[in-house]
């Protein structure tokens, strides 16, 4: 089985029924990507599949098979981070980071498909949880990053 | 074999550093004891300061980080004294096997009861100003004028008078060579440059391009994954285990019944998990199959009749005065078991080689951690190494080292091999030490002038202290059972405060915010109902009681008041709720304004949350932490709660162990009002308020009290924001 990770092609011999998650973190060494639940409820494990987020916890690689997947690793461009990224620095988003990963790339699927998301369209997109609660500090790194109107 | 019978041999030190280092980022430097110089000859001032002749800026981190931001506020303490550059500074962690062998030169390493900047500020600051005092010594020496004539700043040792000045990095290696003064005068804090300003965290670059590693994330060439599941039901053992199904599946290495759990170890964490399931396990469940919170809750009941009761507190007498009064109030007050749920469950890689133990993990107390490893490895403390990882949380879970000692007991089984062991949520939240379910009973008297003469707080309730830590009890009384009601702040002259210790077979343990996650909700809604009965303000009845004895908690209660604009009117069908706490060295208080629709919403229009921490080390820090502590105390205050059946906890995973979400975070402003001459913790004492002033707003909005938590029990939601 193929996967393309972060713009790397990567071959791996895995059941098919294997979650995503797994397949990256333990067979490719793609730690970006966290576990949480195991039932698509947290985000924790988010990842960009063809631009668009999924709970690669729930999600079996052989449905990834010969798709593009970036995880938080492969965001940025080379040593330039993506607005998103920047954001949460400017912002001082995180906490103890651990869910961070899925919500900038909740967030930059967001911003692809809305460039200026309202407050509902922020409520219905970011739905991965925070335990140490950053919430406010995330819907404001959105905002911030919509005001600027870079594309993502 | 195991590892016990294989003649252990005092390894190699430097080598065994060495090579142990290059698997753990952070760790390059090596090993040399503090005050020493490595083998690059960079200068080493003391235990927490090296300066390379980069002008980079070394200063040391001993404790762990998962989210609270004191990696970074820490290190800027040092760096404020010592006058550093704080741009070229770069935070490094000490571990548990350089505090062990160099006795202890970085004091307690516990990230825990929100004590990192409390109890290490003074030796911090200190170590700053010992390295700079130095600095400019060597200086001065070498410019052959007084000491006391040369000033710093960024960096730099300056001399107006000669116009000569040079930097750190260039005069570090004959400073490293001067004696360490004795004693050194710390700024006054008037003179602070760094230390008060927001900072940003110095961990927050490598969060968001996903390169920090967490204990979860530990990667060791030939490594091998383990699943764990333990008794359902608390203390129950293996009685027979069955793994005929899946021993011969694809990845799977071995199967171990280690008596108080089974272990499941495979090359990839999934096939682990997934075969763990289709063990078949007899388990041997004990005398407590049958427990449930009926049960439970009858048994805290009967602490109000227990004979021998403990006194936590006994001012005037009580009991004459609640006899003699013309009105007495009741209630009963109920807080519910609370599970940690950190977002990374608990994980920690153990690898045992014949001459030493190494460990990944993420672990609010490394030193702790390593001493686990030992006892449970048999081997001795200093050949066990524990690599400092990022947590990602730790809400007091990672501090107890309950799951250290599974994954040594795991690789024990399994000499020569890293295991990584990982909770899934299901174990996680299964087997937490909980947050203890608490039943309190309040009596008070008020006189004619609507004032309180007597309070009596009865708690029957676990012990946190006599179960987890095993700790004897001052007179009988478990501290945090007790907090913020042995040590309310209000001139009530009789005062009783008892306790029963009531334990079950749920295991407690430390949660976030500890007894002033649960006891200021009871301690502080009681009061509003005393308040209403006196027919009285609760701001100006808090007020009336605070006198002059107790200036922080009033000065704070009116800066939150005041932002809040408590008094002024409000729109229609919206209502305000006040508290006031004090804990953890801190003084905090809050106010919330929320409206409730006849379906039960509670919508929060407004919180405002203040802090009087002494000192505001790291502002923008201060106001993460409050903004996550509304979050904590909103999960718990709707929806939490751990009921049992059966002996077993029934709640599993987020589905139904609830936690709030982004589009349910309300409007959170913070007051950082900061009164100085004192240290007080940040992490924890923000959330004691919250519970109390949404409830009595709550309360205000529908007539009726709430006298148990979590709301969804009372048909309450929590509306969209």
């Amino acid at each position: 089985m193929k996967l393309q990770v972060n713009g790397k092609v990567r071959e791996l011999d895995v059941e098919p029924d294997m979650p995503l998650l797994w397949a990256l973190r333990d067979e490719l060494d793609e730690k970006g990507p966290k576990f949480g639940c195991g039932i698509a409820q947290c985000g924790a494990c988010t990842v960009l599949l063809n631009g668009e987020p999924v709970r690669s916890c729930s999600y079996p690689v052989s449905a990834a098979s010969g798709q593009k997947v970036v995880t938080i690793e492969g965001l940025a461009n080379k040593d330039k981070l993506h607005p998103v990224q920047q954001a949460w620095i400017d912002h001082q988003v995180p906490q103890c980071g651990y869910c961070q990963g899925g919500q900038i790339l909740a967030a930059v699927a967001l911003l692809k498909r809305k460039p200026k998301p309202t407050d509902q369209d922020i409520d219905a997109a970011m739905t991965n949880i925070c335990r140490c609660g950053t919430y406010a500090r995330v819907r404001k790194a959105i905002h911030a990053v919509a005001a600027k109107g870079v594309r993502v | 074999m195991s590892s016990t019978d294989q003649g252990v041999r005092q390894p190699d030190r430097r080598l065994f550093l060495k090579t142990s280092a290059t698997a753990a980022a952070g760790l390059s430097l090596g090993f040399y004891l503090p005050g020493r110089s490595d083998a690059n000859n960079a200068p080493r001032l003391n235990a927490w300061v090296e300066v390379r002749p980069d002008e980079t800026v070394i200063i040391r981190y001993a404790r762990a980080e998962m989210g609270q931001g004191s990696r970074t506020s820490a290190p800027m303490l040092v760096a404020e004294e010592l006058d550093a550059d704080w741009g070229r500074v770069r935070v490094e962690y000490a571990t548990a096997h350089e505090n062990l062998a160099s006795k202890r030169a970085y004091g307690d390493m516990a990230a825990v009861g929100s004590r990192t900047i409390r109890q290490s500020q003074d030796y911090l600051r200190k170590a700053g100003a010992t390295a700079r005092h130095m600095l400019v010594a060597a200086a001065a020496q070498q410019w052959g004028v007084p000491a006391g004539e040369c000033t710093t700043a960024k960096g730099r040792v300056m001399h107006a008078a000669s116009k000569r000045s040079v930097t750190y990095g260039k005069i570090a290696q004959a400073a490293a060579k001067m004696e360490a003064p004795k004693e050194v005068t710390l700024k006054d804090p008037k003179n602070w440059t760094l230390v008060g300003k927001s900072i940003a965290r110095v961990d927050i670059p490598d969060i968001v391009t996903g390169r920090i590693r967490y204990g979860i994330d530990a990667q060791v060439p030939g490594m091998l994954h383990a699943a764990v599941a333990a008794c359902p039901v608390f203390n129950g053992k293996v009685r027979t285990m069955d793994a005929s199904k899946v021993q011969n599946r694809r990845g799977i290495v071995q199967v171990l019944n280690l008596g108080e759990f089974v272990a499941v170890v495979a090359d990839n964490y999934w096939r682990a998990k997934e075969a763990l399931r289709e063990v078949a396990i007899d388990w041997d469940v004990g005398a407590h199959g049958g427990l449930s919170s009926a049960a439970i809750m009858e048994h805290f009941k009967g602490g109000f009749d227990q004979a021998e009761l403990a006194v936590a507190r006994n001012d005037g007498n009580t009991g004459d005065a609640l006899s003699k009064a013309a009105r007495v109030f009741e209630a009963e007050y109920y807080t519910p078991y609370l599970a940690h749920a950190t977002m990374e469950p608990l994980v920690c890689t153990a690898w045992l080689k014949p001459d030493s133990l190494e460990i990944w993990t993420s672990t609010q107390n490394p030193e702790s951690t390593l001493a686990t490893a030992a006892r449970t490895a048999g081997i001795d403390q200093s050949k066990v190494l524990v690599h400092p990882m990022q947590l990602g949380g730790g809400l007091g879970r990672k501090s107890p080292q309950d799951f250290t000692r599974q994954a040594v007991m795991i690789a024990k089984e399994m000499p020569g091999k890293p295991i990584k062991m990982v909770w899934s949520r299901e174990e996680d939240i299964q087997h937490d030490l909980y947050r203890p379910a608490s039943l309190v009973r309040f009596k008070a008297a008020l006189n004619a002038q609507g004032t309180i003469d007597a309070l009596h707080i009865r708690v029957s309730a676990p012990s946190i202290l006599a179960t987890l830590l095993r700790l004897p009890l001052p007179r009988g009384v478990d501290g945090q059972a007790v907090a913020s009601f042995n040590d309310h702040p209000y001139d009530i002259p009789n005062t009783l405060v008892d306790y029963a210790q009531r334990n079950t077979n749920v295991p407690v343990g430390f949660w976030r915010t500890v007894g002033h996650s649960q006891n200021p909700y009871m301690r502080e809604c009681f009061i509003d109902e005393l308040a209403a009965a006196a027919g009285k303000d609760p701001l100006a009845f808090r007020l009336s009681m605070l006198g002059g004895k107790h200036p922080r908690d009033r000065s704070i209660l009116e800066a939150v008041a005041k932002a809040a604009g408590w008094g002024k009117p409000m729109p229609a069908g919206v209502f305000r709720g006040i508290a006031e706490t004090e804990g953890y060295g801190s003084y905090t208080a809050c106010v919330c304004e929320v409206s409730v629709n006849a379906r039960g919403e509670v919508k929060i229009h407004r919180v405002v949350m203040g802090i009087d921490c002494g000192y505001a080390v790291n502002p923008d820090n201060i106001e993460a932490q409050l903004q996550g502590s509304a979050v904590h105390g909103l999960s718990a205050i709707f929806w939490g709660e751990m009921t049992v059946k059966e002996g077993r906890i029934e709640q599993s995973n987020f589905h139904d162990y609830r936690l709030m979400r982004l589009n349910e975070m309300p409007k959170v402003e913070t007051v950082i009002a900061t009164t100085g001459g004192f240290w007080g913790g940040v992490g924890e004492p923000a959330m004691a308020p919250l519970p109390p002033a949404l409830v009595n707003a709550i309360s205000a909005a529908t007539g009726k009290r709430y006298r148990s938590l979590p709301l969804k029990n009372h048909g309450l939601s929590l509306a969209r924001a």
